[in-house]
């Protein structure tokens, strides 16, 4: 087993294991710290099959930006004598779903012949990301900014208006 | 060499804990992180179709970077109603805010 592949198996591990506590853990500071934890992961993995643009973006705007908010969101939301991290009576069932969808997203995996797959992977260039996102895609991108201003804007209005609350 | 399959596992494993998250999870705020746990799966397929599959499209990739885009939007409006909801209800919880006008 190569270097690449033990460093591929270690992210994978600390992405799910982060993922299994934010999803399980009874301390939602704690789930949000295993959140980020997780983001790293996937980022490594993401690093490790050389999509190098991915893990960066990853790592700063989910773990710097995006895990940032949940954190705040937690703190202004938190109520100290009600355990929040409390599951709801629909838990069976959630695990019951979960482990059906795990099944049949692994047997859908490990089911096909995947066709095509290359054997040696191909570094793509920021460079290259970069001209084919402003020729091809430019209009997208360009939505992507307007849904971007349109998100803040909202979230100030919604989040930050203070009005008479009888 | 990674295994192909291997890394859609992983992002099959992440998306069905996230949908597992979203489920059981009864705070709003925890929901939303096991939201973001599914579009990271989901990231991580797009990202590892593009580059085992069609690395000189890389298409994947850039759908990936849209998703990052819907993705920070979605959590700066989520958070907002949460904390807009909190401000009223005093809760997080969403199974005491299940009616839509009160």
């Amino acid at each position: 087993m190569s270097g690449q592949e033990l460093a591929f198996y270690g992210a994978s591990v600390l992405a799910v294991l982060g993922a299994l506590g934010v999803v399980a853990s009874r301390n939602i500071v704690h789930a949000a710290v295993l959140l980020i934890a997780s983001l790293v992961g996937v980022a490594a993995v993401l690093l490790l099959i050389s999509v190098e643009f991915l893990a960066l973006a990853q790592l700063l705007i989910y773990g710097g930006a995006v895990a940032i908010l949940l954190l705040f969101a937690l703190m202004l939301t938190r109520v100290r004598e009600v355990p929040l991290a409390e599951d709801g009576p629909q838990k069976p069932l959630a695990v019951l779903a979960g482990l059906v969808l795990l099944g049949v997203l692994f047997a859908v995996i490990f089911g096909t012949q995947w066709p095509g797959v290359s054997d040696e992977l191909t570094v793509v260039s920021f460079t290259a990301i970069g001209e084919r996102l402003f020729r091809d895609y430019l209009v997208p991108f360009e939505i992507a900014a307007l849904l971007l201003v349109v998100a803040l804007v909202g979230a100030v209005v919604i989040g930050g208006l203070q009005e008479d609350e009888g | 060499m990674i295994p192909f399959e291997h890394v859609l596992a992983l992002g099959a494993i992440l998306f069905a804990l996230g949908a597992y998250g979203v489920l059981a999870r009864r705070n709003a705020v925890l929901i939303l992180m096991s939201v973001e746990l599914m579009l990271q799966a989901v990231n991580l397929n797009m990202a590892a179709f593009a580059v085992y599959r069609a690395p000189e499209a890389f298409t994947g990739i850039i759908f990936a970077a849209f998703i990052l885009t819907v993705a920070a939007a979605e959590v700066a409006l989520g958070l907002a109603i949460i904390i807009r909801v909190f401000r009223n209800r005093a809760t997080s919880n969403v199974d005491e805010v299940d009616l839509l006008k009160w």
